[in-house]
C-alpha cells in the first residue's frame, strides 16, 4: 500500500516531465489555468498526479496549483474570487457554493460534456444537490459519509457482536461501557458529542429512522419540531441517561477512540487516515445502524470543484477540459487510492472490490441511501443542535422545549439566510 | 572672511534657498517631521484607515463575496435585539471585573515579598515570568486537559483518588468562565510582577528610613508610602490588564474550540464572538458593529481609569 501510494505519482511525474520538456518545442498556443485548494498532503499528492496525467493527455494546458492551509482557505477564495484575483478552478465546500452562485462568481457547467441527464444518472444521488435551476454549476471528485467504527478488542472483551441496529448498538455499548468505585466512566460504549459528527447523525439519520424528515422545501423550512423529532432526541439524550456514553468524555470522541477507551464511534471517512495510523488500535467499521423499522441513513458531504467566472475564452475551454478530467472515472479512482475519500460515481464506487472493501465498503453502501444537508451557515446550524442538547444537560429544560427552541432558533437562521 | 565664498548658492538660489533660508530650528522641525512621517503614515495606512473602514462596515451588510450594500443602523438593532449579545456583554465585564484586581492583588503581594527576597531571587523571578512567555495557546491545550473528566484529567483524577466526585469545570455554565480565566490570570501575573518590582526599586530608600526611625507600623509603610507612591505603576497595570481582559481570546477560544464560547455562550467573550460572526458566518457587516461596540468600551474603560487614577 504504502509504496504504491508513493510509487505511482513519481512515475506519473516522471512521465510529464518527459512530456513536458517535448511540449514547448511543438506546440505554440499553451494555455495556463489556475487550480486552488486547501493543504492536505495526500489531497496536495492526488492532485498533482491528476494535474500530471491530465497535461499529459492535453499537452496544450498547464495547470497550475495553489493550495492554502485550511484555515485560511475560505476567507482567501472568497477575498481573492470577487476581485478576479482567483483561480480559473476552484475547490469548494458544496455549503459555500449558493453564495458563490448568487453574487456570479462561478459558471455553470456547460451541458456538454456535463449534461443533467448523465450527472444524474453516474453520480450518487446526493450530488444532485448541485443542481440550481437545471444547470451544474460544481461537481465532487470524491465524497464523505459516517459510518460505525468498532474497537475489535473491546468487543471481544466484552463478547459482542457487531450491531446493525440502534437497538443492538445500544446494547452493545452497555457491555462495553467501563466504571471505576466510584461509579465514574473509564471506558465509554458509544462516543457522543453534538460538536463532532453527531448533530449529522441525528438531522439526517436519526429523525429519519423515527419517521421524519428533517428540513422541508429544500432545507429552507425546519420540521422536526415534531413527534419524530422528539423520538430522535429521546433516543439520543437516553444514551447518556442509560449510561452507555459520557458526552465530553476525554475531551473529543475521535480522542477517546484512538485512545482505544471507546468501542464504538460514529464518524466520517476522513478519519480512515488518522485511525490507520494509530499504533495498536485494532478497529472495524460498519455500516451505522438501522432504525427501529430498518430504515438506514447516511449523511454525506463533499468538496466540489467549479469554474469561477474569471476563466474566459481560451481559458475556460481548459477549465471544462481539466474538470472533465478531475470527474473522471479515472480520477476518482487514483483519489481513492492517494487520499482515501470515496468515488462520486456510482459505477467507480460500486464495484464489487470497493463495495466490499473491509474498510471503504461501508461508507460506500452508506452513499446509496445517504443525505445531504443544504446548510446556510453549517456552524451556526450545529450550534443550534449542541445547545438543544446543553439546555437539556446542563439547565434541565424539559427536551420537548428545547427541541421547538432548536427549531426555532435553526428557522431564523434561515430565514436570515435566504430573505437577504 | 567666508562671506564671498558661496559660488554654488549663488547658482541655484530658488531651489536650495527655501531650506537654506530656515532657522536652525526650523530645519530641526522639518527633520523631526520628515522622521515622524514615516511612522505617522504607517499608522494612517495601517490602523486608521482600517478603523474607520470598520465603522464604514458596520452600517453596512457584506459577506466578503458580493458587494457593500447600505443597512443604515439595522446591524446595531440586530446586536441590541440579540440575547447572546447580552450574554457575551456580561461575560466581557465578568473577565474585566474578576480578572483586573484579582491579577493586581495577587501580582503586588508577590512583587512586594519577592522583593524582600534575596536567597535565589533571580531564579523565583525568572520562574513567575515564564507563563509569559509560554504561548497562550499550548497552555491553553494544557490546561483544557487539566480539567477533564476521569480518566484524563489531572484535577478530577486527584479528587477521584481521594474518593471526592468530579467537578465538571468546562462542561458547566458556572465553572467554566471562572477555570478559564483562572489560567488567563496566572499566564499574565509575571509581566505584571516586574512591572510592580521595578515600580517598588524606584521608591526612594531613604522614605523607608525615615519611616523606620519614627518607629512606624509596616502597615503604615505599605498604606502610606508604598501604595501611595506606585500609583502610577499600578495606573499602567490597570490600564494594561483590564484592556488584555476585555479583549480576552486565545485563552476561551482554545479551551472551549469544539463549542466556542460554550456550553451555552456562557463563557463566550466579545472577541470570539465577532470572530465568529465574521469568519464563521460571513456576517462581516455585524462582526464590525461588534468592533465598534467593543472599541467604544475600551475607550470608555480606559479613560474612566485614567481619570480616576490620575495623579491629583
Amino acid at each position: 500500500m504504502m509504496n504504491r501510494r508513493i510509487r505511482t505519482p513519481l512515475a506519473a511525474l516522471a512521465t510529464s516531465a518527459a512530456a513536458l520538456a517535448f511540449a514547448p518545442g511543438a506546440q505554440a498556443q499553451q494555455v495556463t489555468i489556475e487550480y486552488w485548494q486547501y493543504f492536505f498532503e495526500s489531497r496536495v499528492t492526488a492532485m498533482e498526479q491528476l494535474i500530471a496525467n491530465f497535461e499529459a493527455a492535453n499537452p496544450d494546458i498547464n495547470v497550475e496549483m495553489t493550495h492554502f492551509p485550511y484555515a485560511d482557505y475560505r476567507t482567501r477564495t472568497a477575498v481573492a474570487i470577487p476581485a478576479g484575483e482567483g483561480p480559473d478552478v476552484v475547490q469548494l465546500f458544496y455549503g459555500w457554493l449558493n453564495d458563490y452562485i448568487a453574487e456570479g462568481l462561478i459558471q455553470p457547467l456547460p451541458a456538454d460534456p456535463f449534461s443533467a441527464e448523465m450527472i444524474g444518472s453516474e453520480f450518487f444521488p446526493m450530488v444532485q444537490a448541485m443542481q440550481v435551476d437545471g444547470s451544474y454549476y460544481a461537481l465532487p471528485t470524491a465524497v464523505r459519509s459516517l459510518a460505525l467504527f468498532y474497537n475489535e478488542r473491546l468487543l471481544e472483551a466484552a463478547g459482542v457482536e457487531v450491531p446493525t441496529t440502534l437497538e443492538e448498538l445500544v446494547a452493545a455499548a452497555a457491555a462495553t461501557t467501563e466504571r471505576d468505585g466510584a461509579g465514574n466512566v473509564t471506558q465509554v460504549g458509544l462516543t457522543t458529542g453534538m460538536t463532532a459528527q453527531d448533530h449529522h447523525w441525528f438531522r439526517e439519520v436519526l429523525i429519519r429512522q423515527f419517521g421524519g424528515e428533517p428540513y422541508l422545501d429544500n432545507y429552507r423550512t425546519v420540521n422536526y419540531d415534531t413527534e419524530a423529532g422528539r423520538a430522535a432526541l429521546d433516543f439520543y439524550l437516553g444514551l447518556e441517561e442509560q449510561g452507555v456514553t459520557s458526552t465530553g468524555f476525554m475531551d473529543e470522541p475521535q480522542a477517546a477512540f484512538r485512545a482505544g477507551r471507546a468501542a464504538f464511534h460514529i464518524d466520517g471517512s476522513f478519519r480512515i487516515g488518522a485511525l490507520q495510523d494509530s499504533r495498536g488500535l485494532q478497529w472495524g467499521v460498519t455500516e451505522l445502524p438501522a432504525g427501529p423499522d430498518g430504515t438506514r441513513s447516511n449523511y454525506a458531504s463533499y468538496w466540489v470543484n467549479a469554474i469561477t467566472s474569471s476563466a474566459e475564452g481560451a481559458e475556460y475551454e481548459a477549465a471544462v477540459r481539466f474538470m472533465e478530467y478531475i470527474t473522471s472515472p479515472e480520477a476518482m479512482e487514483i483519489w481513492l487510492e492517494v487520499v482515501g475519500e470515496l468515488p462520486a460515481r456510482v459505477d467507480v464506487g460500486m464495484t464489487p472490490e470497493n463495495a466490499d472493501d473491509p474498510v471503504f465498503g461501508p461508507f460506500i453502501r452508506g452513499l446509496e441511501y445517504a443525505n445531504t444537508t443544504i446548510f446556510a451557515d453549517e456552524s451556526a446550524q450545529r450550534q443550534v443542535m449542541v445547545d438543544m442538547v446543553e439546555r437539556v444537560r446542563l439547565q434541565g429544560m424539559d427536551p420537548g422545549e428545547s427541541l421547538t427552541a432548536a427549531a426555532t432558533a435553526e428557522q431564523a437562521i434561515l430565514d436570515s439566510y435566504y430573505n437577504q | 572672511m567666508p562671506t564671498d565664498t558661496t559660488p554654488t548658492g549663488s547658482q541655484t538660489p530658488g531651489r536650495g534657498g527655501l531650506y537654506a533660508r530656515l532657522s536652525v530650528a526650523q530645519k530641526r522641525t522639518v527633520w523631526a517631521w520628515g522622521f515622524l512621517a514615516v511612522p505617522i503614515l504607517f499608522y494612517v495606512v495601517i490602523r486608521f484607515y482600517p478603523t474607520g473602514n470598520a465603522m464604514v462596515l458596520s452600517f453596512q451588510e457584506w459577506n466578503l463575496l458580493g458587494d457593500r450594500t447600505w443597512a443604515g443602523l439595522d446591524n446595531y438593532r440586530t446586536l441590541v435585539a440579540d440575547p447572546v449579545f447580552w450574554q457575551v456583554f456580561r461575560n466581557t465585564f465578568a473577565y474585566l471585573l474578576l480578572g483586573t484586581p484579582i491579577s493586581l492583588v495577587i501580582s503586588f503581594v508577590i512583587a512586594y515579598h519577592l522583593d524582600q527576597v534575596r536567597f535565589l531571587h533571580g531564579t523565583i523571578r525568572a520562574l513567575y515570568f515564564l507563563p509569559f512567555m509560554t504561548s497562550a495557546v499550548a497552555m491553553a491545550w494544557v490546561w483544557r486537559w487539566f480539567y477533564q473528566d476521569v480518566p484524563i484529567g489531572l484535577f478530577n483524577n486527584m479528587l477521584a483518588s481521594v474518593g471526592i466526585p468530579q467537578i465538571s469545570f468546562l462542561r458547566s455554565t458556572t465553572n467554566a468562565l471562572p477555570a478559564i480565566l483562572a489560567p488567563a490570570i496566572w499566564a499574565g501575573l509575571g509581566f505584571q510582577i516586574i512591572i510592580f518590582m521595578a515600580g517598588l526599586r524606584a521608591i526612594p530608600r531613604s522614605f523607608y528610613e525615615a519611616a523606620k526611625i519614627d518607629g512606624v507600623s509596616s502597615w503604615t509603610v505599605l498604606w502610606e508610602i508604598t501604595l501611595p507612591l506606585l500609583r502610577p505603576t499600578i495606573v499602567f497595570i490597570v490600564v494594561l490588564s483590564s484592556i488584555g481582559f476585555l479583549r480576552i481570546f486565545d485563552h476561551v477560544f482554545n479551551m472551549t474550540s469544539a463549542d466556542p464560547g460554550g456550553p451555552l455562550n456562557s463563557t463566550k467573550p466579545l472577541v470570539l464572538m465577532i470572530y465568529q460572526t465574521a469568519f464563521s458566518s460571513y456576517d462581516m457587516g455585524y462582526a464590525a458593529a461588534q468592533t465598534v461596540v467593543l472599541f467604544v468600551i475600551l475607550l470608555v474603560v480606559s479613560l474612566i481609569q485614567l481619570r480616576l487614577l490620575r495623579d491629583r
